[in-house]
C-alpha cells in the first residue's frame, strides 16, 4: 500500500511514538514544534508550541492525556494532548536528551546532557494526577559518570531504568537507590535507540556501529544480532510477528550527492529469530532517524533526516509470509 | 645508600669484555689502493704515458691520488700498477670498472684490492671439494589442480589478512591457507598459478605448494611492479628507488631467474616515470603512472624486449637466459611510438608516425625475430595514435587507428591484419565520424571482437564484430598495390561483419569469458557498476545486474564464474564482492570490511589435445553425471543443515517466549498495583461496538413533475 507522507516538520525528525491505542502518532523534530497526527490517515491534529530548541525525545501517558517532551532549550515540558497547552515546565541546566513515563504514569524520568561541565543526569520526577499540583520536586537524581547517555527507558515493572551510552554500553540502574545494577558493552559505538517488547522481557538496541541487537532485559545478554553496512539509528520490534525493523543509513554529513543507491536509506525488515533479512522499504532521501511499530503490528512509521514521516500500512502478503519452520501458534499471546 | 657516597676506582674495573665487544678492526690502511694487472710492459720512455692513460680510465670515478708503476732492473715495467684513491668507495668502484677491461687488442686489465692480493698468494694447492647440499624436496606447485571437484581457488585481501579459498559455487568458501600481514602491498599470481607473489619493503616473495611455503625471495627495495615471463621462469621487478651501480648508473628494473633466485641483469630506466609514488593507494597500478610492462616477454619467454621511443627510437631485444642483446644490437626504428609481441609467434608489431617534415607516411610494421625480416608493412595517413590488440591465438592483429580529420576532429578506423593468410591481408573497418573509439576486446581463441565507442559526451556504443572466414575476403592483392590511398582501403571493407550495435550508458569494459562466447559488459571504476551478460552466438542478453561502485571484474580461469568486486583501495564504502554464474545469476554477495583484492588463481593450459577436448565435450553428459550426483548431495546436505538450524532456533525462541509469558502472568498482580487498575479489564470494557454510517450521495437529479392538466 502506498505510504502516507507526513510533511509537517521543517527539520529532521528525532523521535516518533504511537500512543497505546495506536490511533495517534506523536513526532518530535529539530524544529521546535512536536506534532500529533491521526495514524490512520495522516491528518495532523495539532502542534505543541513553546519550545525554543530542537526537541530530542517525547513520551505519552498510557491514557494519552499528557505528553512529555525534552528539548535542547534546557527544558522538559508536559502538555495536555487534547488542548495542546503546556501544563508544566522543568527547567534544566543542559539539554534534555531522553524522557520516559513509568508504568502507571505516576512518575517519569528525563535525562540531561553532559555539556557545559555538567554530567549526564537522570532525573526521576513524580507526576501529579492534576497538573495544577505539579511541582519541581525530584524523587531522585542519578549522576552518570563515564560516557554520555543517549537514550533512557523504564524497565519491567519500573524496577530498572535502562540507559544507552555514547560508547556503546547499556546500563541498568535501580531507580529506588540510584545504584548501577548491570552494565554491558554490547556495541562498539554510540547507542541510538532502545525499544522494549510489549512485555518488557527483551529490547532492541541500535547503534552507530552498523548493528542492532535483540537483548534479554534480565541478563543484558545479546540473543540476536542484525548486521548492516550503515549506522543504525533506530530499531523496533513487531508486536505481531517475530520481525524487527532497522532504520538508518549513511550519516547525513557523509552522504554522496551523486546517487541515492549507495546511501541505503531503507527500513530493513529482519526475522527476529533467524536473523535473515526479509524485506526492505525504500522512500526516504535521507537517513532514517526514528522508527515505531503500531501497537497492532499492522503498520509502522519512519521519521527521517529529510523531515518526512512515512506511515506504512503493511500489505496482506506481508502477513501471509511465513517460514516453513515457524509456527505462530506455538507462541504465547499476551 | 645514596649514590653520592659511592666511590669508584675506575682502574679497578675490568673493561676488557666491553672493549672486546665494541672493538673496531684496525683498517689495514691499504683499502684505498687498487692493483691493476695485465698492463703492457713498456720501457722508461713510455712510462709516464701509460700511467696517464690508465689514470684517465678512472676519470669518471675520480679521486686518484697517486699511481705507481714498479720497474725492473732493465728499466721495463712489470705490467702492473698501484693506484691510490681518496676513499675506499672510489677504490671499490674502480675495481669493478677496470676488471676485465679491454685495454687494447692484446691486453685485458684486471683490478684487485691491494688487501686481497695477499690472500690470493696463499691459496692452498690441494683441492677441497665443496660439500654436496642434501636434496630438499620442494612442494608440489600444482597440487591445487588435483582437487576432487576441480574447483578453483582465489586469494582475498581484507584488512591485514590475506587468505586463499576454494570457490564453492556461492556457498561459504573453504579456507585453504591464510596469514595476517602476508603482503605489505597487494598480491598477485604468476601466469600459470604456480606462485603467489607478496610485496614487502625488502622485495618480493613467491609462495607455492599446498601449504603455501616460501619458495624464493628476490631482494629489491620497495619493489612496486612485477611481470612474470609466460613460462614462469623469469621475473621482472621494478622499484622507484634506484640501485646505484658501480659505474654510476641508477638501475630500477631487475630480471631474475626464478628457479635459482639469482639476478640475471638489471637495467636503468630513462625518464620522468621514476619519481616516488605520491598516491596513498596501494593497489596494483595505483602506485605510479608508468607504462608497465616496460619489458615485454615473447610468447615462449625466449626474448624480452623494451623500447626507446622518439627520434632515436629502437627496440632492444634480449635473449634469455643470458640476457644479452640479440645480435648485439638494438633494432633501430626512427620515431618509434609503441610495439607489441604476437601472443603465439616471435613477431613484433610496431608503428611510427608521420614526421613533421618530409612526405613519409605513418607506418605499421610487423617484424620477425630473430631474423629481423619485415613480414608486412602498412602505410597510413594523418595518424594521431595507433593501439595494437592481438587476438589470443595470434590469428589477427587489430590496429586501432585514430586519425586527424581536421585540426580538432578525429576519426577512427580499424586495420585488421590476418596473420594466418598469405601475404597477411589487411581488412579495414571504418567507424562513423562522430564516434570516438575508446577500446577493443577480442574474444579469446575466437573470431569476434567488441568495440567501445563514445559518441558525444555520454552516449556509449558497444559494437560486436565477427571476422569473416578467409574465403570471403577478396582482392587483397589489388588493394595491396594501391595501398596508401584511402580510397583503396575503403574497398576492402567487409572482412569484418557487424553483429550487433548496442547503445549504452556507463559501460567501459567488455570482459570475454576465457572460453569465449559470453561477453560481460561492465561499467567499472568511474562508472556505476552496471553488469550485463551477453551470448555472442545469437547476440542476446542473458542477464543484467548491478554491483554499485564496482571496481574490478574478473572471470575464473575456466569461464564458469565471474567475480565483481569493490576494492577498499578505491572505494571506502561497501567493499566486498559478488559471485556470478556464467549466465549472470548472482550466486552470493559478500560485504567484507576493508576488502581490498580478490584474484582467481590462474590455471596452466590444458595438457589435452584438441581432439581429446572435443571428445569430452561430446560425451559431456557421461562425465557430468557423477558431478551432478555430488552437487545434489551437497545441496540437500546444506538445505537440511539450514532447515535443522532454523528449527532449533525456532524451538529455542518458543521456549524463551513461554518463559517470558509465565513471568508476565506471574507479575500481573504487581502490574495492576502499579497501574492502579486492571488494564485488561479496562481493555475489555473499551471494546464497544461502534456503528458507523456513511451516507454517500451518488447522484442528485431534479425532476419537475409536470402538471397533469397538460394532458387534456
Amino acid at each position: 500500500m502506498r505510504p502516507i507522507l507526513l510533511h509537517g516538520h521543517l527539520r529532521s525528525l528525532t523521535r516518533i511514538r504511537y500512543n497505546s491505542d495506536g490511533d495517534l502518532l506523536f513526532s518530535a523534530s529539530k524544529d521546535n514544534k512536536p506534532c500529533v497526527w491521526y495514524s490512520a490517515n495522516g491528518e495532523r491534529l495539532g502542534t505543541f508550541n513553546g519550545h525554543n530548541g530542537a526537541v530530542w525525545d517525547l513520551d505519552v501517558t498510557h491514557n494519552s492525556r499528557y505528553l512529555m517532551t525534552g528539548s535542547a532549550d534546557n527544558t522538559c515540558k508536559m502538555w495536555e494532548v487534547e488542548t495542546g497547552k503546556c501544563v508544566y515546565t522543568w527547567e534544566t541546566r543542559t539539554a534534555v536528551r531522553a524522557v520516559s513515563f513509568a508504568l502507571g504514569d505516576e512518575k517519569a524520568l528525563f535525562v540531561t546532557d553532559a555539556t557545559m561541565g555538567q554530567q549526564s543526569t537522570i532525573h526521576i520526577v513524580p507526576i501529579e494526577a492534576d497538573p495544577e499540583d505539579q511541582t519541581s520536586d525530584v524523587l531522585r537524581t542519578i549522576v552518570v559518570t563515564g560516557a554520555k547517555v543517549t537514550v533512557a527507558v523504564w524497565g519491567n515493572l519500573n524496577r530498572t531504568i535502562v540507559t544507552g551510552h555514547e560508547d556503546g554500553t547499556i546500563t541498568e540502574w535501580n531507580p529506588d537507590t540510584g545504584a548501577k545494577v548491570k552494565s554491558s558493552k554490547n556495541h562498539e559505538k554510540a547507542i541510538t535507540d532502545i525499544q522494549f517488547s510489549a512485555d518488557k522481557s527483551h529490547f532492541m538496541s541500535s547503534s552507530k556501529d552498523h548493528t542492532a541487537h535483540l537483548t534479554d532485559s534480565k541478563t543484558l545478554k545479546v540473543m540476536k544480532s542484525f548486521v548492516t553496512e550503515r549506522p543504525v539509528n533506530s530499531a523496533c520490534l513487531s508486536p505481531l510477528r517475530p520481525h524487527v525493523v532497522l532504520g538508518g543509513g549513511q550519516d547525513a554529513m557523509d552522504v554522496t550527492t551523486t546517487s541515492l543507491k549507495g546511501n541505503k536509506f531503507e527500513s530493513r525488515f529482519y526475522h527476529a529469530v533467524f536473523e535473515d533479512e526479509i524485506g526492505r522499504v525504500k522512500g526516504h532521501f535521507g537517513p532514517i532517524n526514528t522508527l515505531a511499530f503500531h501497537p497492532s503490528g499492522r503498520s509502522f512509521s519512519s521519521g527521517g533526516e529529510d523531515g518526512f514521516i512515512r506511515v506504512h500500512h503493511l500489505d496482506e502478503d506481508y502477513f501471509e509470509f511465513k517460514y516453513d519452520e515457524e509456527n505462530f501458534d506455538d507462541l504465547p499471546q499476551l | 645508600m645514596p649514590s653520592s657516597e659511592l666511590e669508584i676506582d675506575e682502574s679497578q674495573i675490568d673493561f676488557s669484555d666491553i672493549y672486546a665487544k665494541y672493538s673496531v678492526p684496525e683498517p689495514a690502511g691499504f683499502e684505498c689502493i687498487v692493483v691493476v694487472d695485465g698492463a703492457p710492459m713498456v720501457g722508461a720512455d713510455k712510462e709516464q704515458k701509460l700511467i696517464d692513460k690508465i689514470k684517465s680510465l678512472f676519470k669518471n670515478i675520480g679521486g686518484v691520488k697517486d699511481a705507481v708503476m714498479p720497474m725492473d732492473e732493465g728499466g721495463k715495467s712489470k705490467g702492473y700498477l698501484f693506484i691510490e684513491f681518496e676513499t675506499p668507495a672510489q677504490a671499490k668502484a674502480a675495481i669493478s670498472a677496470i676488471d676485465n677491461y679491454k685495454f687494447d687488442k692484446n691486453h685485458t686489465l684486471s683490478g684487485n684490492a691491494f688487501d686481497d692480493i695477499e690472500g690470493f698468494a696463499n691459496v692452498t694447492e690441494t683441492y677441497v671439494a665443496p660439500p654436496t647440499e642434501p636434496y630438499v624436496e620442494k612442494p608440489h606447485l600444482r597440487s591445487w589442480l588435483k582437487d576432487e571437484y576441480a574447483r578453483d581457488q582465489w586469494v582475498v585481501m581484507k584488512g591485514d589478512d590475506t587468505g586463499i579459498y576454494w570457490n564453492n559455487k556461492g556457498e561459504m568458501p573453504d579456507l585453504v591457507h591464510s596469514r595476517p600481514k602476508w603482503s605489505d602491498m597487494y598480491v598477485s599470481w604468476s601466469p600459470k598459478g604456480s606462485y603467489l607473489t607478496t610485496f614487502h619493503k625488502q622485495g618480493v616473495v613467491l609462495w607455492g605448494g599446498p601449504e603455501f611455503e616460501k619458495i624464493v625471495r628476490f631482494a629489491h627495495v620497495n619493489v612496486k611492479l612485477i611481470d612474470f615471463s609466460p613460462d614462469e621462469k623469469y621475473l621482472v621487478t621494478w622499484s622507484h628507488e634506484p640501485i646505484l651501480m658501480p659505474n654510476g648508473e641508477h638501475h630500477h628494473v631487475i630480471v631474475w631467474d626464478i628457479l635459482s633466485g639469482r639476478q640475471l641483469r638489471s637495467f636503468p630506466v630513462a625518464g620522468a616515470a621514476m619519481k616516488a609514488p605520491e598516491s596513498k593507494e596501494k593497489g596494483p597500478g595505483a602506485t605510479v603512472k608508468i607504462d608497465w610492462p616496460m619489458f615485454k616477454w615473447s610468447h615462449d619467454s625466449k626474448y624480452i624486449a623494451r623500447m626507446t621511443p622518439g627520434a632515436e627510437g629502437a627496440i632492444s631485444v634480449y635473449e634469455t637466459p643470458g640476457m644479452g642483446l640479440l645480435d648485439k644490437k638494438s633494432i633501430k626504428i626512427e620515431n618509434l611510438k609503441s610495439f607489441e609481441w604476437s601472443p603465439t609467434e616471435n613477431i613484433l608489431s610496431y608503428w611510427t608516425p608521420e614526421p613533421e617534415v618530409g612526405n613519409i607516411p605513418a607506418r605499421v610494421t610487423l617484424i620477425k625475430l630473430p631474423s629481423r625480416e619485415i613480414v608486412r608493412t602498412k602505410n597510413l595517413f594523418n595518424v594521431v595514435n595507433v593501439n595494437f590488440h592481438w587476438q589470443s591465438n595470434g590469428k589477427y592483429l587489430l590496429a586501432r587507428v585514430e586519425k586527424a580529420a581536421t585540426k580538432i576532429s578525429r576519426t577512427h578506423n580499424l586495420e585488421i591484419f590476418r596473420m594466418r593468410e598469405k601475404d597477411i591481408p589487411v581488412d579495414v573497418v571504418e567507424l562513423k565520424g562522430t564516434e570516438n573509439l575508446t577500446n577493443a576486446f577480442w574474444e579469446p581463441n575466437g573470431d569476434r571482437f567488441a568495440l567501445i565507442a563514445l559518441e558525444g559526451t555520454v552516449k556509449i556504443n558497444v559494437h560486436f564484430y565477427e571476422m569473416n572466414s578467409a574465403g570471403s575476403v577478396v582482392a587483397t592483392a589489388a588493394s595491396k598495390k594501391k595501398e596508401g590511398g584511402s580510397a583503396a582501403v575503403a574497398a576492402n571493407v567487409g572482412g569484418a561483419k557487424l553483429l550487433k550495435s548496442l547503445e549504452r550508458k556507463g559501460i567501459n569494459q567488455v570482459i570475454w569469458s576465457p572460453k569465449g562466447r559470453i561477453a560481460v559488459l561492465a561499467g567499472v571504476r568511474a562508472f556505476q557498476g552496471d553488469i550485463e551478460f551477453w551470448d555472442a552466438d545469437d547476440m542476446t542478453m542473458l542477464a543484467a545486474g548491478e554491483h554499485y561502485t564496482c571496481t574490478d571484474v574478473e572471470w575464473d580461469p575456466t569461464g564458469r564464474y565471474l567475480v565483481s568486486s569493490v576494492s577498499w583501495w578505491r572505494v571506502q564504502q561497501d567493499p566486498g564482492f559478488i559471485l556470478w554464474s556464467c549466465v549472470g545469476t548472482q550466486l552470493t554477495k559478500q560485504s567484507v570490511p576493508q576488502f581490498k583484492q580478490i584474484l582467481w588463481r590462474p590455471r596452466p593450459a590444458t595438457p589435452l589435445t584438441l581432439e581429446e577436448q572435443k571428445a569430452i565435450k561430446k560425451n559431456f553428459k557421461e562425465y557430468s553425471k557423477e558431478f551432478d550426483v555430488v552437487d545434489a548431495k551437497e545441496t540437500s546436505k546444506i538445505d537440511k543443515a539450514v532447515l535443522e538450524k532454523r528449527r532449533a532456533l525456532w524451538n529455542d525462541w518458543v521456549s524463551y517466549r513461554r518463559r517470558c509469558y509465565e513471568d508476565w502472568t506471574r507479575e500481573a498482580e504487581l502490574r495492576g498495583e502499579i497501574i492502579g487498575y486492571d488494564r485488561e479489564d479496562d481493555a475489555r470494557q473499551a471494546v464497544k461496538e461502534i456503528e458507523e454510517f456513511v451516507d454517500e450521495v451518488i447522484e442528485e437529479t431534479e425532476e419537475i413533475i409536470g402538471d397533469a392538466s397538460d394532458d387534456d
